[in-house]
């Protein structure tokens, strides 16, 4: 009894400074996210008066809401299936033993390493209306393609941004994957008659589905915090017409009422990523 | 049949050749345009620069960017150090010590792991000031002490950690606490570089927590000065003032990665394990 007691004050004096520090900067929050959902708030006071559920309606006619939805959904819609095909295709090859494979992993580990606001200044230097990419597509096909500047296509730099950070983590993700996969079932595949390709149909690709699952969701997830891009882009205001405004930067814009909501919306899904 | 392998192969090579140089390009492009005149770059100019110039270095090194570099370093590494410390901790007791409610802690913790930093960041916000802490760098230091994933990591670790040598010190009449400075801690120095390498990459490319929390520029992390930046010379087409602190913000991760460079991929193929 008395050293199941001792036990129990070890453990949590080691638990100690980090469940303070959950407690104080994660969990209220979270719980202080959830009662302020019904509360209309005054920053400057902190005066607070309960609203019902007109906060959900607040949000719901806002067009910039709607804007970040279709934004972030778009977003998804792009990233995530080509940044994992991507990704899977650069760990097939990279597992095909070849020579360098070290020195590859290395190089194209790269643009993780990069913090997201150098690799925006980076990207927005090559986007940019006088930057390399716009007068080599005009010198190419001899049109002036502003891509910043235009809401059509200034999502699609972000994308490009993203897709290229992201990659290098999901490949190895998906090449320790593959490694995991027993040679066995390659060698009965082609004593079978499998080909190469068949092989990859047939064995690789039901044998990386977990980790695809992991790799998607984590890309979904990925997408929802898209924040520090669009925010750098934009000088923070989601322009050029609501163009890049993200669902975190729509939050950080609007604080009042607006995360409340959002946050609840997405737990299901980023509940979803623990499988 | 060989000669079709050896096609194979060479398009493998090509493949990764082309987007090793992909992503090494982006890089390649800012340094030389960081040795580039402002009025080349206005100009368009070549890939090289003509008249390498190191104006644009001179510039930033004249401007708050040291003092935000210093910043930088100083949050990063008391940040990373108290991660080691607790999140070590933390790991251990939930791996070793068998207290009362260990396994509602780690659902627990499982559950928070999954939330993302979006929705609590208006709370969050709430609670630093209420704490007095706004624009300090305690407010950075104090929210970013602890990871979850890495708390994980550690339990991994120590639950495959042989438990007979600790056995054995225990015998031999240390104390827990002593028995786990003495002897557990040395025995860990992978997994405590894996985590130094991720833990300070991720407060220095932090982003979204100094841009809520910091307002005056001489406390600047260097993410936001590098934005500060941007905005500063963005107008004036100054980018070889833009890519010089891009760079130079990229430095010091990359000096990391080649000293431990094994330590970064496999901790890439650690976390994808846990999952």
């Amino acid at each position: 009894m008395g050293s199941k007691y001792r036990q129990t004050v070890q453990g949590y004096s080691f638990l100690l400074p980090a469940l303070a520090v959950i407690l104080v900067f994660t969990l209220i929050p979270i719980v202080y996210a959830f009662l302020l959902m019904f509360f209309k708030v005054d920053l400057l006071s902190g005066e607070k008066t309960f609203v019902g559920l007109q906060n959900f309606e607040k949000i719901f006619s806002d067009p910039k809401f709607w804007a970040a939805f279709e934004n972030t959904a778009r977003y998804v819609l792009v990233v995530v299936p080509v940044q994992t095909l991507i990704a899977l295709l650069l760990a097939v090859l990279l597992n095909s033993k070849i020579r360098f494979d070290r020195i590859f992993l290395s190089v194209m580990f790269l643009p993780t390493l990069t913090s997201s606001s150098a690799m925006t200044l980076i990207f927005m230097w090559l986007f940019n209306n006088n930057g390399l990419v716009v007068n080599l597509i005009r010198d190419l096909f001899g049109v002036k393609i502003q891509f910043v500047t235009n809401p059509d296509l200034a999502l699609t730099v972000i994308m490009t941004m993203n897709i290229f950070s992201t990659v290098p983590h999901f490949m190895i993700v998906f090449l320790s994957g593959l490694q995991d996969i027993p040679a066995a079932l390659y060698e009965a595949a082609a004593i079978d008659g499998a080909g190469k390709v068949k092989q990859f149909l047939h064995v690789t690709v039901p044998q990386l589905m977990p980790i695809t699952f992991y790799v998607i969701t984590m890309g979904v997830v990925g997408c929802f915090q898209i924040f520090d891009q669009a925010f750098i882009m934009s000088n923070g205001s989601g322009g050029p017409q609501n163009s890049t405004l993200t669902f975190t930067l729509y939050i950080y814009s609007w604080p009042s009422t607006a995360m409340t909501w959002e946050g609840r919306r997405r737990w299901p899904l980023s509940s979803g990523s623990s499988f | 049949m060989k000669k079709n392998r050896k096609t194979l192969k060479a398009i493998v090579y090509i493949l990764l050749t082309g987007y090793s140089l992909l992503t090494l390009f982006p890089f390649v492009w800012s340094l030389s345009t960081s040795f580039k005149t402002t009025r080349e770059i206005t100009a368009g100019g070549t890939f090289l620069p003509e008249d390498w110039s190191i104006q644009g270095y001179q510039t930033i090194f004249s401007s708050q960017f040291p003092t935000w570099v210093m910043n930088s370093l100083v949050v990063g590494l008391a940040v990373t150090f108290l991660n080691l410390v607790f999140n070590t901790m933390a790991g251990y007791a939930l791996a070793r010590i068998p207290f009362k409610g260990r396994q509602l802690i780690f659902s627990f913790l499982l559950l928070l792991i999954m939330i993302p930093s979006q929705v609590t960041m208006i709370p969050l916000y709430i609670i630093v000031s209420d704490l007095g802490l706004v624009n300090t760098r305690s407010s950075l230091i104090l929210t970013t002490m602890i990871n979850i994933t890495y708390i994980f990591m550690m339990r991994q670790f120590f639950t495959n950690f042989p438990r007979e040598i600790e056995e054995a010190a225990t015998v031999d009449g240390l104390s827990r606490f002593g028995t786990f400075f003495r002897i557990v801690l040395p025995n860990m120095k992978a997994a405590l570089a894996t985590q130094t390498v991720f833990i300070f990459m991720g407060i220095w490319n932090e982003f979204m927590k100094p841009l809520l929390f910091i307002s005056s520029p001489e406390k600047y992390m260097l993410t936001q000065g590098l934005n500060a930046l941007s905005k500063q010379y963005m107008n004036a087409t100054k980018w070889d003032v833009i890519m010089a602190g891009a760079i130079i913000s990229v430095i010091p991760i990359l000096i990391l990665y080649i000293l431990l460079n094994k330590y970064f991929i496999r901790a890439n193929d650690q976390t994808a394990g846990i999952k």
